[in-house]
């Protein structure tokens, strides 16, 4: 259509090389806001780096230990008087039968090494940790053939020591410490030099179990991770089979109704509730209504399963939708039932949805503390629980349960062992996630 | 392709195969079909022509009781498949479907390989003893659906693979494969081009000498290729049921004429 007052086409209204005022202010308020969006993600990393920096620095020194290596002699005379190798008889001698063992062995060997020192015997025997003893005695107990030979032991320094070699105790903070003093620290660098001291990296702060507030050289972290190992089970056995059933149910089956309406807007709100209420529920119905343990993985797995299935019902529900309703009817039209065409069709392109809903889940679960403090299990355990099913009613830890205990604990050495906690959880979490992402390219890729 | 051979095909038979008698289809409040009488007779195509939205697929979907799935969906009146009402509450639709076998309107394959498709229906229903029973199944229903010289080198690849039209043949013979009586189109060919769409029609004629075929199509043209009988839906109803030919060439209704023509629709 052509208008009479249009300017004529030869004659243009605005250069294109030149832009105007309106696409220039959008093209700033562009920039400005890519601006902002880069900053956003900048703020992120470095917070994420911090974060990591900070655990990784504290932390990563508590998988190091300092170990003292001497000849000490089992004398016959202290752990065996009656000379039969009877255990019965020998479980008499208690750990401080052997403990002044160790420091005269000790001693003997710092001087035949040849290193001067103005300590007296006891300050000398007070570089050993608290544990050694108590672990000479459960050794010379499982093998009584060793008592009156010489054995070279590997046996851990105090934590202080340890302290020492990693930086956080100094001459200076010696001086003011009755734990520690600077005489022995001294001690301690010449056996260093001398090979008898090592710091080196030690699997026990993986597997043993937590020791005393006075001894964390000692403390590790087995009673933990088989806790919470066994609730993840526990949940895993549990959650995914009912959350699964119960999405194929609502999304597949169940008529659209009101009931039905009310059961998703509950299932919802419940992916919502602090999860320290579900811990005064286990408490009230696991424990004090139907007689479970206290501090039991069982119950630690039950409660989780109950903070875990909204999220595995509602990550099921969304990749239960996502299947294209064309597959559904293809099944049907061919004379599936329903079920064949839910559980041959839609279930399998429905599974990494699924499956990386459940390990989400799992892992929130294993991080999550709150519920776990009400039912119990921030006790001090030092028994491992024995292999399921019966493991699953002995008391156990968990790790977040133990990251926390340990920040409550007053020696400084615990900070360190606090964070290598940390990152053993974190390295957890990241191998789950690693099996999310991989199950679902690998399921992906079969289609 | 010659729009006037229509006028020339005879239908074969006339047993009846499907009888339907003052169907009515509610969805919720919505009236969808009023009070539709139909006979589709034995090996002959039947094609449901109408402008969208009037009724055609709803009906179709009737004869397979797939409208049982939509949740809010009610059906009123007789649908007789041989003599049997397919809406007693004696009858399972599963059985039922598997005598009346659908085609949709996009190809849907399963992500699956290529043979699996094919004998996903045979292995629900039992019908192959063993695996060369299935794999004879396989192929009789891929020669039939005249996909087998694309097919036979890549059985085991996923059916997705297939081009558009190879997909849409696959469908069918999938849905030949659990022996039907009643084959259901809706709209087989929307989603094709021309050349895959000659393909389809082609086959669709041939399936005619063992299937009572019903096509819903939005393509008149197409109608009258392929078809013995037309049905002609507006808005619900059933305003002319006939002979091809005479649909085409001769309607008796004033918008039958209309929608041939081209002025409503």
């Amino acid at each position: 259509m052509s208008d009479a007052t249009a300017p004529s086409p030869t004659a243009p209204t605005s250069s294109l090389l030149k832009q105007d005022e309106r696409t220039r202010r959008r093209n700033r308020a562009e920039t400005r806001f890519r601006a902002y969006g880069m900053a956003a993600v900048i703020v992120g990393i470095l917070a994420l780096i911090l974060l990591l920096t900070s655990i990784l620095s504290n932390g990563l020194s508590s998988f190091r230990q300092t170990f003292i290596t001497f000849p000490v002699t089992l004398a016959e005379e202290r752990l065996d008087p009656q000379g039969n190798r009877d255990p019965a008889e020998m479980a008499r001698v208690t750990t401080f039968g052997y403990a002044p063992l160790l420091g005269q062995s000790f001693v003997e060997h710092v001087q035949s090494i040849g290193i001067e020192t103005g300590l007296g015997p006891r300050e000398m025997a007070a570089m050993i940790s608290d544990e050694a003893p108590g672990q000479l005695r459960a050794m010379v107990l499982a093998n009584p053939e060793l008592v009156g030979e010489t054995i070279t032991l590997e046996l851990l320094a105090g934590g202080r020591i340890d302290g020492f070699f990693k930086g956080r105790v100094t001459m200076a903070s010696a001086e003011r410490d009755n734990n520690v003093s600077p005489e022995q620290l001294l001690l301690a660098e010449a056996l260093r030099e001398q090979g008898v001291m090592e710091t080196r990296f030690n699997w026990n702060f993986i597997t043993a179990p937590d020791a005393s507030g006075q001894r964390p050289e000692a403390a590790g972290l087995g009673v933990a991770i088989l806790g919470s190992f066994y609730m993840m089970i526990v949940v895993l056995v549990l959650a995914l089979p009912i959350g699964v059933a119960a999405s194929i149910y609502l999304e597949e089956f169940a008529p659209k109704n009101r009931f039905t309406d009310l059961i998703e807007v509950n299932i919802s709100n419940l992916a919502a509730v602090p999860s320290i209420v579900f811990g005064i529920l286990g408490l009230a119905i696991f424990i004090n209504f139907a007689g479970l343990p206290q501090s039991a993985p069982i119950v630690g797995g039950l409660v989780l399963t109950l903070m875990t299935l909204p999220t595995i019902i509602i990550a099921t529900r969304a990749s239960l939708r996502a299947v294209p309703p064309s597959i559904r009817s293809a099944a049907l039209g061919l004379g599936a039932s329903k079920m064949q065409s839910v559980f041959h069709h839609v279930l399998p392109l429905a599974a990494p949805g699924i499956l990386t809903g459940t390990i989400i889940g799992l892992a929130q679960a294993l991080g999550e503390t709150a519920p776990l403090l009400l039912i119990g299990m921030v006790a001090f355990v030092r028994e491992y629980p024995s292999a399921p099913p019966d493991g699953f009613f002995d008391p156990a830890s968990a790790l977040p349960v133990q990251v926390y205990n340990w920040t409550q604990r007053s020696d400084p050495a615990f900070v360190e062992r606090a964070s290598g906690a940390i990152i053993v959880l974190l390295v957890f979490l990241i191998f789950m996630n690693a099996v999310a992402i991989l199950l679902r390219r690998r399921f992906e890729r079969r289609w | 392709m010659n729009d006037m051979r229509a006028v020339e095909r005879d239908v074969d038979t006339n047993d009846l195969k499907i009888t339907a008698r003052g169907v009515d289809v509610f969805y919720g409040d919505t009236h969808a079909i009023k009070d539709v009488d139909v006979d589709i007779v034995d090996n002959t195509v039947t094609a449901f022509i109408g402008p969208s939205g009037c009724g055609k697929s709803t009906f179709l979907r009737c004869l397979n009781r797939m409208n049982d799935t939509i949740d809010v969906a009610r059906v009123e009146g007789s649908i007789m498949l041989d003599g049997e009402d397919i809406y007693d509450p004696k009858v399972d639709p599963v059985q039922l479907r598997a005598k009346v076998g659908m085609v949709f309107q996009k190809p849907n394959p399963f992500p699956k390989s290529i043979y699996d498709n094919v004998a996903y229906g045979p292995r629900i229903h039992g019908l192959a003893k063993d695996k060369a029973a299935l794999d004879e199944i396989v192929e009789k229903s891929l020669r039939r659906a005249a996909l087998w010289d694309e097919a036979k080198d890549r059985l085991d690849q996923p059916g997705t693979g297939l081009s558009g039209g190879q997909q849409q043949r696959l469908c069918i013979a999938r849905a030949v494969a659990t022996n039907p009586e009643v084959l259901l189109m809706d709209e087989p060919c929307s989603a094709l081009d021309p050349i895959a769409t000659a393909q389809i029609e082609e086959l669709i004629d041939e399936l005619r000498s063992r299937y009572s075929v019903v096509i819903v199509t939005h393509s008149m043209q197409q109608a009258a290729r392929v078809s013995q009988k037309t049905a002609f839906f507006h808005l619900g109803e059933l305003v002319e049921f006939g002979e091809t030919g005479h649909i085409f060439t001769n309607p008796s209704d004033p918008r039958t004429e209309s929608y041939i023509t081209g002025r409503i629709g």
